[in-house]
């Protein structure tokens, strides 16, 4: 478990660091990098959680499709490259109040609730196999109605983005 | 492992997220703020499925996932919009609601 | 048996003709032709219907050995379980209804379920037909009134702009509804219920160049919707309490154990009520029913006379323990299905009176009706409401075709000023048209007169006790439906003609259908008649047919449903009050007795005249009233609200902060706390300043007001539990 732990640490170092440099640097290109650095990584915690096949999907999904989509908006919008604009807003700091407030009260409550619940060691590990099977026995309904979502999405943001 | 130590860095990157949003001035960094509190919450979904030893969770994470693609395509093709009306993308821009 | 188990195809193959008529309808068949598909199809399923009804009937005569379900004679079934096909069902009162202990032979419905339909997170949701008594005499009702409006509107809507839409949203109606009769489950009788609704909206809005068409389309879907959300609700809770979606399931287990779930079951009946209030127009929702009258004459016969509004009667017989035991019929004397079915009979009767337009009386006349049944349900006469069901959609179907007939006639109005005198034009019509004013009169022998004569009765008796409000509802209500029926004959068939143009009797396709309605609203009573009347002929085995046939007393006599003797002084009254509002009526017009001209003379009356002709103003409370209300002034309320209080109470928070500010600066000790002094109130200054971006219509602002605010309640839960 140790090696685990080390691994967590290294990682969620890793995570929170461009986290909070993703919401503070003036670069949107760099932003949108460090983005792609929290989303790597934690795509490493869910294969820390055995979770394979989201761990997969994360990089896939989120990684390779979702942040070319940020990369073409950035493009596309002609944002300016470099420190030349502003990127925070004037009233950074009621929104650094709020997520203070927020994070204290979520973090109080998960303390006092979980304390120092252990994961469950051993348990059953779940591969993808198991999650297909369940994804196309249980859970059929909402993977179709996801399935008409992402078309309804895709229609929708050709109707919107579309020149005419 | 403590159960924990995957929460509170899902708790943590939640509140780095709604900061992003409430702080960021470019509409492209609120939509990546929003991923940012949609992975926050992913974890939480596999921590605690792992831990109840039910698939559901992992589940319910691809599902988000999937939800997000959505989000993002139409996220971005409004914003699309918005800067070619108004060329600008900066939310601090647009308070056509203004009372 | 065969039918009762395969009974899927008969909603399949109206389902099937709607494909056909609506894909290859104007390619293939030729629009003009496309009623031969539908006419075959609505032949087809009325024959499978009869059978259907033939087998149900042989299954009550002669039961099989599986068909039998013993019970105890406290009528507490140990035998109903949760799950599998063919376990509890109807029974048969061996007995015509007369109370006291006896061993009851119960006849299971026939449920068939085929395997799952589809599954969620380990519900199941199944998808399969019940099919008893009520089923098949829904069956037979709606496929005999489809077969003839099928026949009728070919001659109706000939050369109609959309012939072919026309057919194919009748066959899909059609099929919408014997779905619906035969739902399995709840959530088969949720979809069931929301095809009917769709096929209402595009039947009224047929002719949807019109502004008036579409909008009350619109009115009838929304009107609907109002009352789904109490569907959804009333059906989440029984699937919460029960645990199964299983029609049978849900009634076997409450009639094992009547009064355990009473709560759930109440709240569970309240929201179906308000289901049942919009779809079968009972008050306060009734308004979208009149204005229906938009759609095709034929279409208002078969939807808004028929069989779609009854599917809320039908649902409440279909549940009836849950209404029975949530509402507490049996016990209580007054409960809100009675009150809402009674106070909706009167209030639709008296608006029969004011109106010109002759499907508006007959519209409200339905709802009148329809508040019968509902009322009669509420009282605990399960039978009498769905007997009252039976003959009303016959002689109902008859009245609006006569209608259209007229209409048909007389260019195409409505209006019964430009009509009278039709008597000697179309005699075909107008003694079609004057039997089934009769019979929903209730006068005797015609139909009506048996099934309101048992409402009354049930109303009288109740169950432990009577409803004795319910009954003077009903006969108010006996008195004023012949009165405005007979109102109608007079302005329609009597005096001189009104109109211009020569009118015309219809032609045979026509007629006929109008002769077989009307022939069934003639003898349409023979199905339930009270015993005392058939003994003297010998024939006391035909007696309560419906009850015999129809009734789910397994479901019913756990709850203790009891019937009430037949009365002869009850049938007088009612007899009565019928013809005294016929003669009255009669003395009124053709004797030109009593106070004419009084709405014109007198303020009161004629007060009460536009009370009435308005319709109680109740579709100025909806739209002028609570819609505008909602639209605008509560959007510029909304506006002032920002621009004067919310800015000047930030404002002036924010000065009186300063202000306040500055008086401690001034007179509280500055050398001191002046630091802190100062920081408050320039704290005070700057939330006042925050305040005021409250409304800067910039998202991000409303942003931190959510998330903040999702933190702060957060803080108070977490710190009070």
């Amino acid at each position: 478990m140790v090696a685990q732990n080390i691994a967590f640490g290294i990682i969620s170092g890793i995570v929170v660091f461009s986290a909070l440099r993703m919401v503070t640097t003036r670069n949107i290109v760099h932003s949108a990098l460090f983005l792609v650095a929290v989303l790597a990584g934690l795509s490493g915690q869910y294969v820390l959680l055995a979770a394979e096949f989201v761990a997969t999907t994360q990089v896939l999904v989120y990684i390779g499709a979702v942040m070319v989509l940020f990369l073409f908006g950035i493009m596309l919008t002609k944002a300016p490259i470099g420190k030349s604009m502003e990127m925070t807003g004037t009233q950074w700091p009621i929104a650094a109040g709020v997520a203070l407030m927020l994070g204290a009260v979520i973090l109080y409550s998960l303390i006092d609730q979980f304390g120092s619940d252990r994961l469950t060691e051993g348990g059953k590990i779940y591969r993808t196999a198991d999650v297909g099977d369940e994804v196309f026995s249980t859970y059929i309904i909402p993977f179709e109605a996801i399935s008409v979502l992402l078309l309804a999405a895709l229609i929708g943001a050709i109707v919107l983005a579309r020149k005419d | 492992m403590l159960l924990n130590q995957f929460l509170i860095l899902g708790a943590v990157l939640f509140c780095i997220g709604v900061y992003g949003v409430l702080a960021r001035k470019n509409a492209v960094m609120v939509l990546m703020s929003i991923e940012l509190m949609l992975n926050a919450v992913n974890i939480n979904m596999v921590a605690f499925g792992f831990q109840h030893e039910v698939v559901s969770g992992q589940v319910f994470a691809l599902f988000i996932i999937a939800v997000a693609a959505a989000e993002v395509g139409v996220g971005l093709a409004i914003v699309l919009l918005l800067y070619r009306n108004q060329t600008s993308i900066d939310v601090e821009d647009f308070d056509l609601m203004k009372g | 048996m065969w039918m009762l188990e395969n009974a899927f195809l008969i909603p399949l193959i109206p389902a099937l003709s709607f494909a056909v008529i609506l894909f290859f309808g104007k390619r293939f068949i030729g629009a003009d032709r496309v009623h031969v598909i539908g006419i075959t199809a609505v032949s087809l399923i009325w024959v499978l219907s009869l059978v259907a009804a033939f087998q149900w009937t042989q299954r009550v005569e002669h039961p099989s050995p599986d068909a039998i379900a013993q019970i105890s004679a406290d009528g507490h079934g140990d035998d109903h379980a949760d799950d599998g096909d063919d376990h509890a069902g109807a029974a048969m009162d061996s007995e015509s209804g007369h109370g006291g202990g006896h061993s009851s032979v119960l006849i299971s419905p026939v449920v068939t379920t085929y395997s799952k339909w589809w599954s969620n997170g380990g519900v199941d949701f199944a998808v399969g037909t019940h099919v008893d008594g009520l089923t098949v005499l829904l069956l037979v009702v709606v496929a005999s009134i489809s077969l003839l409006v099928h026949i009728y509107s070919t001659e109706y809507v000939k050369g109609d702009r959309r012939y072919v839409h026309y057919y194919a949203f009748l066959s899909l109606f059609t099929a919408a509804m014997l779905f619906f009769v035969m739902a399995q489950n709840i959530v088969q009788l949720v979809v069931g219920w929301e095809l009917v609704g769709v096929c209402s909206f595009g039947l009224i809005g047929h002719w949807w160049e019109e502004k008036p068409n579409t909008d009350a389309a619109l009115k009838a879907f929304l009107t609907n919707r109002v009352g789904d959300i109490g569907l959804l609700v009333g059906m989440i809770v029984l699937w919460g309490t029960f645990g199964t979606f299983s029609i049978d399931g849900i009634n076997a287990a409450i009639s094992a154990s009547p009064g355990t779930q009473h709560l759930a079951l109440l709240v569970a009946a309240c929201c179906l009520m308000a289901a049942v209030a919009s779809k079968s127009g009972q008050f306060p929702l009734h308004t979208w029913l009149p204005d229906a009258m938009a759609g095709p004459t034929p279409v208002s016969a078969l939807i808004h006379a028929a069989t779609m509004v009854v599917a809320g009667v039908y649902m409440i017989a279909r549940l009836y323990p849950v209404f029975y035991d949530g509402f507490s019929i049996g016990t209580s004397s007054i409960n809100l299905m009675a009150l809402i079915g009674g106070f909706t009979a009167l209030m639709g009767a008296g608006l029969a009176f004011a109106q010109w337009d002759i499907k508006k009386v007959l519209a409200y006349s339905t709802v009148s009706q329809l508040g019968y049944m509902v009322m009669a349900l509420g009282v605990g006469a399960w039978t009498a409401a769905i007997f009252h069901l039976f003959t009303h959609a016959f002689f109902k179907a008859c009245l609006f075709l006569g209608a259209g007939s007229v209409s048909h006639a007389a260019h195409h109005t409505f209006d019964m000023r430009k009509m009278g005198g039709l008597k000697k034009f179309m005699p075909q019509t107008y003694w079609t048209f004057v039997i089934a004013t009769l019979a929903l009169s209730g006068i005797f022998p015609f139909a009506g007169f048996w099934s309101k004569d048992e409402i009354l009765l049930g109303a009288k008796v109740g169950q432990q006790n009577g409803y004795p409000l319910m009954l003077i509802f009903g006969c108010a209500v006996a008195f004023m439906t012949a009165a405005y029926m007979t109102r109608v004959v007079w302005y329609t068939f009597h005096g001189e003609y009104r109109g211009h143009g020569h009118p015309h009797e219809s032609p045979k396709v026509m007629t006929v259908p109008l002769w077989i309605l009307a022939g069934m609203a003639v003898v349409g009573g023979a199905f339930n008649l009270p015993g005392p009347v058939l003994e003297p002929f010998g024939l006391e085995g035909l007696a309560h047919r419906v009850q015999t046939y129809a009734e789910p007393s397994v479901y019913l006599s756990g709850l203790g449903l009891s019937h009430p003797d037949p009365s002869l002084s009850m049938a007088l009254i009612g007899l009565g009050l019928a013809l005294s509002g016929i003669i009255v009526t009669y003395l009124y017009f053709w004797r030109k007795m009593g106070p004419h001209g009084l709405t014109e003379r007198n303020k009161y009356a004629k007060a009460g005249y536009t009370f009435l002709e308005n319709k109680y103003y109740l579709d100025y409370l909806y739209n002028d009233i609570i819609v505008a209300s909602i639209k605008k002034p509560i959007a510029n309320g909304a506006n002032w609200f920002n621009q004067n209080v919310l800015d000047k109470a930030v404002n002036t928070a924010g000065e009186s902060a300063r202000d306040s500010g500055r008086w401690i600066y001034k007179w509280i000790d500055q050398g001191a706390i002046d630091g802190s002094v100062n920081a408050a109130a320039r704290g005070a200054d700057a939330s006042g300043e925050g305040l005021r971006t409250i409304q800067s219509g910039k998202v991000q602002n409303y942003g931190q007001l959510l998330f903040g605010a999702a933190a702060v309640l957060a803080i108070v839960f977490v710190i009070v539990i």
